[in-house]
């Protein structure tokens, strides 16, 4: 594996390696050193074409705590304002030897592009391209379920898993649905039929568009935010309308089974797709699907750049 | 390419070692209070098991024992793909003003040593750290010596010495193979 761009591109076996290295370098949070000389000498750059924090500060502690030098390129106040083609400054940091690159672009396509026109010779880690996929979120999530849900490891067979909310505009979702599939898991997304995305019934997972009737079934729910800065029309009457027929709240999550947990990739609405009280009770696990994404993401760059580049 | 392999160390021959250092490890820490085993996967954290409860018949004492995985700080990590890790488990309590005992089960170059002392540095500062080894085979590349050795094994460098244990071969012995051109 030279890039990370599609979590269609994993195997089982590549994603069970992938959380087996993520929990054994999770140990290192918990050490008063935590920093590991791995990656020393590396550079790792930081391409943010989007508005971030929580994946780039999660992309760059990683980085940090392998001991890669970072550095974070954000396309606002760059020359990438000035007009500077993706192109350009490609070859810019290739000149400045970056050894791995981890862009987040508004245009899906965007890393298949960069790690495919020879450009560049490093790899590139997709952190998230226009609506297409966030393999590295899928990855952290399915790393937080198999924590939570699965005893002895392994891949996650037999979990039943709901994806809510807007999934037409979702990577998280569509890089979810292709990797949990991979691991196991059965998926089921739940939306409005105006935010499924198009041809959705050739992806590998049922659709449903009532939450009630799915939810007494599942193992988790994954709450998607509504992405209103990319909705360029009416997707539903009201924020009222889509809260009640589609948020959960405390009401809502008590359908769930004994066992289940509720997860978001955040940032969350509190009040539209989840209530503040499911926020923060006890069975939702933000706070612990960003202590997992390090570790997900220092995996996936040791995995990526601690050995040998492979040849191409 | 052949091999011709012969078995340098049997079940019993094994079994002696283990007990002998065992018995030299308490015998130099006067005691068994302050000792932590860490042995260096795989084989490496079964000998350190081992040597626990040799330590257990002799002393009556119970010595804690973990495994320490050197690959992140290997210094030849570059030269293969990327490895899957091994497990890491420190005993708890740390290893901070311990007798931090390092088991591993061939000792050649002396560079997995050097990974396990620089692992060790980020962990923790034991108060001492010594080293055994089941088999010393020579050809250090670094100024490192073992503490405990079960036997002293010398080799050419196209012999391939291989300890196999009932834990995750089936049986217990040492063997040399040379290839043969």
């Amino acid at each position: 594996m030279r890039h990370l761009l599609s979590a269609a591109d994993l195997t089982r076996d590549d994603a069970v390696l992938i959380l087996d290295t993520a929990a054994e370098l999770a140990a290192v949070t918990d050490r008063s050193v935590k920093k590991l000389p791995t990656l020393r000498g590396r550079t790792v750059v930081n391409l943010f074409f989007e508005d971030s924090t929580r994946t780039r500060i999660s992309f760059e502690l990683a980085a940090k705590r392998l001991s890669a030098d970072v550095i974070n390129f954000a396309a606002k106040g760059s020359s990438v304002s000035k007009g500077e083609s993706l192109k350009d400054t490609a070859l810019t940091l290739e000149a400045m030897g970056a050894d791995a690159v981890v862009i987040r672009h508004g245009a899906s396509g965007a890393p298949h592009r960069l790690a495919t026109s020879g450009w560049i010779q490093g790899s590139v880690i997709n952190a998230g391209d226009g609506t297409h996929e966030h393999p590295t979120q899928a990855l952290l999530d399915a790393f937080t379920l198999r924590d939570h849900l699965k005893e002895a490891g392994g891949d996650l067979a037999g979990l039943r898993v709901a994806i809510v909310g807007d999934i037409l505009h979702s990577r998280v979702a569509r890089s979810n649905v292709l990797l949990l599939r991979t691991l196991g898991a059965e998926v089921v997304l739940v939306a409005p039929p105006t935010l499924m995305p198009f041809g959705v019934e050739s992806w590998p997972c049922e659709v449903s568009y009532d939450i009630d009737d799915v939810l007494p079934g599942v193992d988790a729910v994954m709450m998607l935010r509504v992405q209103a800065e990319r909705m360029k029309a009416a997707y539903f009457p009201s924020a009222l309308e889509y809260s009640r027929m589609f948020g959960l709240d405390v009401a809502r999550m008590s359908r769930l089974p004994e066992h289940a947990i509720v997860l978001h990739p955040g940032p969350m609405n509190r009040g539209m797709e989840i209530s503040a009280d499911v926020a923060d009770s006890p069975r939702a696990v933000m706070v612990e699907q960003v202590a997992n994404g390090v570790s997900v993401r220092m995996a996936v760059m040791y995995l990526l750049l601690g050995g040998r580049q492979e040849e191409i | 390419m052949d091999s011709r392999a012969r078995i340098v160390l049997d079940d019993a021959d094994i079994g002696r070692a283990v007990r002998r250092i065992a018995h030299e490890i308490v015998e130099k820490a006067r005691g068994s209070h302050d000792l932590i085993l860490l042995g260096i996967p795989t084989r490496g954290v079964w000998l350190a098991e081992r040597i626990a409860t040799s330590i257990d018949d002799i002393e009556g004492t119970h010595v804690p024992v973990g495994s320490l995985d050197i690959t992140l700080y290997r210094d030849d990590l570059r030269l293969r793909p990327a490895r899957a890790l091994e497990a890491t488990s420190i005993p708890a309590g740390g290893i901070d003003g311990r007798v931090v005992v390092l088991v591993d089960d061939v000792l050649f170059s002396g560079r997995t040593v050097r990974a396990a002392l620089d692992a060790l540095n980020d962990l923790g500062r034991p108060a001492a750290v010594r080293l055994a080894v089941l088999v010393d085979r020579g050809h250090r590349e670094l100024p490192i010596r073992p503490d405990y050795v079960g036997k002293n094994l010398p080799t050419s460098l196209d012999e391939q010495v291989r300890v196999e244990l009932v834990e995750t071969d089936g049986l217990d012995r040492v063997v040399i193979e040379e290839e043969v051109r």
